[in-house]
């Protein structure tokens, strides 16, 4: 999923203080799920908002709303009645909701709430740890289910580093170095030798060295 | 404000904190008229938003009394009551109200005595704290418009 | 001979090398690198110019290099990918070689996290291994990573960097295979304190044949004081300063306790002097180069042969 967290209070004030109507969006998927931006962080911030302004004797009418999916346009249209009631919208979503909001209605301004974060998985109730950075040509099936792209502190696709220490990243003693995980897997699954083939330098077209990326299914695009 | 008299809600689990109010009673035991008790069916079952909402409503303090470590009926809704506590802690000094206002107490159920000392502190603690700063801006706000 | 590189002429010749290292000043200071360039002049065969080490910010590798190279020593350039990416590394060998310097060192480097710019983006466009690979193709094939063909290519003597001290140990052995299989000519390897471990490290180095597809150079370090030992020890990542040289140190008095840092670097080489398949030494007398030609006159390894 897409991992977010809120944004310091103050920061998310100052956003929303120069308007009267606010719209506070949610969105029921992935900051759902990580506590973000569903539906009751929706609530806990628009409690929050209404008695910080209140301390500084403004009144900001905050309208809360949220939607099954933010960064699709059919659901963001569930939005049509009452954003003509908002002078600006503050977005709890990831950037892709706020950006789709941002992109149906032109006249209104738009503000994160929050800040997306990575591409991560559950690691136990509360915890959330970045596994994937999208670079659009999945190596995982060489080094045993694991990313030394989006695990290893310097992305190293032929590590570990010098700097490896009991399992732990040299950064922090509570990372994990993703090339003893990985080489702890091709023990297990008896796939050592894939170790010593060198993973050739990478083509970064496919993630962020070609500009902003896009999938076109002709079988269901419009 | 002088006359000042604090808005507390209680959130009491119905397995200890609750059963101990009742206790206090039947002990005749007296504790402030400020404490307005809500029963939950475990301490876990308050929310932060219900938390938060309660000072938005106009509560000058708030406390949650869960089960004695180890002994709540569904295995550790009283600790994971108390994390909820110590986060929302958090929020309201971003927000700008005392932490201390909210409060998470534990006890069992044959405590009648700790619950009513539990009620008098903290209506004494919220008391020289004076009014939550939420109801002092609302009070403001209404005298600005009269 | 694939190039004209100094160091290779000595390791050829088999001879034991010796190497020193120079980190550039944090500012405008050419006078600095020659003064610490003047401490290792007929002392060792080449001098590995560090790049932005511990990642702060310092002269650059390529311009220390070339004031080395001016003083008539031979500079080994070394390059991190952290802050570079293909196009720059290229760049930057091709205009190296241009101006004389022919041996490099291939690194990933430190963290950004260590250093005095921890926000910067650590850019790793390649790993030093397939950095290794991309430095050989440019010498062997004359081409470009990108495939095209150079005119002029560099020919450089690739060096990398080994450390049998870190974590997994069963895998140290294999990465050094990864590397000389990418083209590693020689290596450098991380400070050695615990001799009995690097030994054992090498034990695998030469069951596999390695020691004889490359060339290794030990790493050894002068401890200045206990402290600087303790710091070693505890604080940096995959260093292995075993207990009793710490003692060793926190043994003699405090203004022994550099003479007794040299003694034991002195001792270390003499030992590893013994180990088949070590080909050299680097020492790393860090901010303490003058140090250097006292080491290797104690340690027997001068004067320098000429080739």
């Amino acid at each position: 999923m897409i991992t977010a967290e809120r944004k310091p209070l103050e920061e998310i004030i100052a956003c929303v203080a120069p308007f009267r109507k606010v719209l506070l969006v949610g969105c029921n998927e992935c900051v759902t799920v990580c506590a973000a931006g569903g539906r009751k962080e929706v609530g806990l911030l628009a409690s929050g908002l209404h008695m910080a302004l209140l301390q500084q004797g403004k009144s900001v009418e905050i309208r809360e709303h949220t939607l099954e999916r933010q960064c699709d346009p059919e659901y963001v249209e569930e939005l049509n009645s009452l954003i003509d009631g908002a002078d600006a919208v503050l977005s709890m979503a990831c950037g892709c909701g706020v950006q789709t909001i941002a992109g149906r209605y032109k006249d209104k301004p738009v503000f994160p709430a929050v800040n997306t974060k990575f591409m991560g998985a559950s690691e136990r109730q509360g915890v959330w740890a970045e596994r994937c950075q999208g670079c659009g040509n999945c190596l995982l099936g060489q080094t045993g289910g694991i990313c030394p792209i989006a695990r290893c502190a310097k992305r190293l696709m032929n590590g570990p580093c010098g700097g490896s220490t009991k399992g732990s990243c040299e950064i922090d003693p509570d990372t994990d170095c993703a090339w003893q995980l990985i080489w702890d897997r091709l023990k297990a699954l008896g796939l050592t030798e894939n170790y010593v083939e060198m993973i050739p330098a990478k083509d970064w077209r496919t993630s962020i060295g070609n500009g902003p990326r896009k999938i076109i299914r002709e079988d269901l695009a419009e | 404000m002088e006359n000042f008299e604090p808005v507390i809600v209680a959130f009491c689990c119905h397995y200890c904190a609750y059963t101990a109010a009742d206790m206090a009673g039947t002990q005749r035991l007296t504790y402030p008229s400020n404490v307005k008790i809500i029963r939950v069916p475990c301490s876990c079952k308050v929310d932060a938003l219900h938390l938060v909402k309660a000072f938005e409503k106009g509560a000058d303090g708030v406390y949650v009394a869960g089960c004695l470590k180890g002994d709540c009926h569904f295995n550790n809704g009283n600790d994971r009551a108390a994390s909820r506590v110590a986060y929302v802690k958090k929020y309201l000094e971003e927000l700008g109200i005392e932490s201390e206002r909210l409060a998470m107490f534990r006890m069992s159920a044959g405590m009648g005595f700790q619950f009513a000392q539990t009620a008098k502190d903290m209506t004494e603690k919220i008391r020289e704290l004076g009014p939550s700063p939420i109801n002092v801006a609302k009070a403001q706000l209404k005298g600005e418009a009269a | 001979m694939k190039t004209d590189s100094k160091l290779e002429k000595i390791l050829a010749a088999g001879h034991l090398a010796v190497t020193g290292e120079c980190g550039p000043p944090r500012g405008c200071m050419p006078d600095k690198v020659r003064e610490k360039a003047k401490y290792l002049e007929g002392v060792v065969d080449a001098v590995n110019i560090t790049d932005n080490q511990t990642a702060m910010v310092r002269m650059s590798s390529f311009a220390a290099s070339v004031i080395v190279k001016q003083e008539g020593l031979n500079p080994l350039l070394q390059m991190v990918s952290r802050d570079r990416n293909r196009l720059s590394m290229q760049a930057d060998i091709i205009g190296a070689y241009s101006l004389g310097i022919d041996t490099m060192l291939c690194l990933s480097g430190d963290h950004t996290r260590f250093g005095d710019h921890p926000m910067a983006l650590n850019v790793h466009d390649l790993d030093s291994i397939q950095m290794i690979k991309m430095v050989k193709d440019m010498r062997d094939e004359g081409k470009f990573q990108g495939g095209a063909e150079i005119k002029g290519a560099p020919k450089m003597f690739i060096g990398a960097a080994a450390n049998p001290f870190a974590d997994p140990f069963e895998l140290r052995v294999m990465r050094l295979a990864k590397k000389i299989n990418a083209g590693a000519d020689f290596i450098q390897t991380q400070c050695i304190f615990n001799v009995p471990k690097f030994e054992q490290w090498m034990e695998g180095v030469r069951k596999m044949g390695l020691h004889k597809k490359t060339y290794i150079l030990a790493g050894v370090t002068p401890m200045k004081s206990v402290g600087a030992a303790r710091f070693m020890q505890k604080r940096v990542p995959g260093m292995d300063v075993p207990q009793e040289l710490v003692d060793r140190m926190a043994s003699v008095p405090k203004e022994e306790q550099a003479e007794e840092g040299v003694k034991i670097c002195v001792e270390t080489i003499q030992r590893l002097k013994q180990v088949e398949g070590v080909s050299g030494f680097h020492i790393m007398a860090i901010e303490w180069e003058e140090k250097v030609p006292e080491i290797c006159e104690r340690a027997g390894l001068l004067p320098r042969p000429q080739v």
